[in-house]
């Protein structure tokens, strides 16, 4: 069984700290990477930038929103990653995936960490 | 205890600005979140945080200074330390009755009130700093190096200016909302350039400015996601940042875009600023930050200099002067028109500024580099003798004092072998 853990906190206290104190952070969460790694354990891990970057596509009407998809009914399900020349490109993706997967949104975040991982399969 | 802190940095801002909604004075406001701040810091430790922070210290706050308002008047104890401690359900409650767009117009309010017409520039930039982000006046006075007195003199000034300012309370309607949001943003902009603007030894002390500009101006768009131009703000200021660490070499001289190492520059912040320039450009509302973003976008894009697309600047920079006419971006716009046309159509297009900018270190030095490019060796000399003059900071002179050793060197080397004829 794959389980996606989705790390929630508030972007007001995470954009506060220092670049010490993230670098800190991630240092800390590196050991735990690390550990995981080392046990085959670890997927596709990323951290998203922050919020104020994401653009929201509504599929059913083609309906494109500033900011993330923060509409609590529905929940995140999965995610892409996939490399594009910028957001037009990025919706042109999406609307690809909407035509195959009606309902619901798609949130395009730009991907500010990317460590691919190893040992999943 | 890293965690209370970023916790309490980040609640600043709405708190502070909820507790000036309801005492309309601003050094009660700040009082009653330092008070709120002082018990967070007791009881957090020992019970964990709670689950809204921010409606905590803003329910706290505002019962510690109507606290102290009896205490004063009454002269009526202090309820007991149990009471105020265990605010579960009261801070559900409050949490409840702010919504969201209460906090926003809140915190966009002390933002504005932070610069208020009334006062000058470095005044508001101070007030900000202090009252908004929570800087320590030492620190804000580090950053501006001028001495802690001196700095704590001005905030106290600017506040005293502000109490007898007219302030509005009331909800803003669109327009005074639209307006606020762009004097904010001017101001933002400023703390910004504060930052930017610094080079050599002082550059570290004040860099610091540069980040809490961007912490300002993320705040700002997280509260109103739909403003291009706020985008266009953020986009900007994280390109530049993004530079920063190639914008200087060891000894804290300034290296010119086109010889800075582009391996150094923020891949994080690029990715951010693009992401937003590209989120802006979708509203199809043109505005003078998203422009600037664009023009600093097209530069980052450039994986070398020789792959900048000037053409595409020097329109940037054209729209740019239709929206906002002044001199400085045609200053701007010849460096651009230099690269495309040639040093002899940009020479054209700034020697009608020279009444307005003959103040201008920038006018002083690109005049020299393009009369140094079109041969004119003892023009160029005087003109970089004229930017020596007006130079701001160590770094700027030394700058084109590099320039002019360079024309120098050229003039030896004309008199052994005469290559060039220089008229």
């Amino acid at each position: 069984m794959l389980y996606a853990i989705l790390c929630y906190n508030s972007e007001d206290v995470v954009c506060s700290w220092t670049k010490e104190e993230d670098d800190a952070v991630m240092a800390k969460l590196d050991v735990v990477h690390q550990k995981l790694l080392k046990e085959k354990r670890l997927g596709p891990s990323l951290r998203l930038l922050p919020t104020t970057a994401a653009t929201t596509l509504v599929k059913n009407q083609d309906l494109v929103i500033d900011g993330p998809y923060a509409e609590t009914k529905e929940q995140l399900l999965g995610f892409y990653v996939v490399d594009v020349e910028g957001l037009e490109a990025g919706l042109e993706v999406a609307r690809d995936l909407a035509r195959a997967n009606p309902g619901g949104a798609y949130e395009l975040r730009p991907i500010s960490l990317f460590l691919p991982g190893s040992g999943v399969t | 205890m890293v965690w209370i802190n970023a916790a309490l940095t980040a609640a600043r801002p709405q708190a502070i600005g909820a507790l000036l909604r309801y005492f309309r004075d601003l050094d009660t406001a700040e009082e009653a979140f330092q008070d709120a701040c002082l018990r967070a810091l007791k009881t957090w430790p020992k019970n964990g945080p709670p689950r809204d922070p921010t409606a905590w210290l803003i329910f706290v706050g505002r019962n510690a200074a109507i606290d102290s308002v009896r205490k004063r008047s009454k002269q009526e104890p202090l309820p007991a330390e149990e009471l105020v401690s265990d605010l579960n359900d009261a801070e559900s409650d409050l949490a409840e009755r702010l919504d969201g767009s209460d906090y926003r117009d809140d915190v966009l309010r002390l933002l504005f009130i932070c610069c208020h017409p009334e006062l000058p520039q470095t005044q508001q930039i101070a007030l900000a700093l202090r009252i908004v982000s929570g800087l320590s006046v030492k620190q804000i006075a580090r950053a501006f190096l001028v001495g802690e007195s001196a700095m704590e003199q001005r905030i106290t000034r600017a506040k005293a200016r502000i109490a007898q300012a007219d302030v509005p309370f009331e909800t803003p309607g669109a327009p005074e909302r639209a307006e606020r949001l762009a004097a904010v943003a001017a101001m933002i902009y400023l703390v910004f350039n504060e930052g930017y603007s610094a080079s050599g030894d002082s550059a570290p002390m004040r860099a610091p400015l540069c980040d809490e500009a961007i912490r300002l101006a993320r705040l700002l768009l997280r509260l109103f996601q739909t403003e291009p131009e706020i985008m266009g703000l953020t986009a900007l200021l994280l390109l530049q940042h993004s530079r920063t660490p190639a914008r200087f070499d060891a000894d804290g001289a300034v290296v010119l875009l086109e010889d800075q190492d582009r391996g150094l520059w923020n891949r994080k912040l690029i990715a951010e600023g693009l992401a937003l320039i590209d989120k802006a450009i979708r509203h199809r509302q043109r505005g003078p930050y998203q422009i600037q973003a664009a023009i600093a976008a097209l530069h980052v894009r450039a994986a070398r200099p020789e792959d900048t697309d000037w053409a595409q600047i020097d329109l940037l920079y054209a729209a740019l002067e239709e929206l906002q006419p002044s001199p400085v971006v045609t200053l701007n716009r010849a460096v651009a028109v230099a690269k495309v046309l040639g040093p002899a159509a940009a020479l054209e297009m700034i020697e009608p500024l020279a009444p307005r900018l003959s103040g201008y270190f920038h006018f002083f030095g690109v005049r020299g580099a393009l009369l140094m490019q079109l041969g004119r060796a003892d023009e160029a000399r005087e003109a970089f003798g004229q930017a020596i003059a007006k130079a701001n900071t160590a770094a700027e002179a030394a700058h084109i004092r590099m320039h002019l050793d360079r024309l120098m060197k050229d003039s030896d080397a004309a008199k052994t072998t005469p290559v060039k004829s220089v008229v």
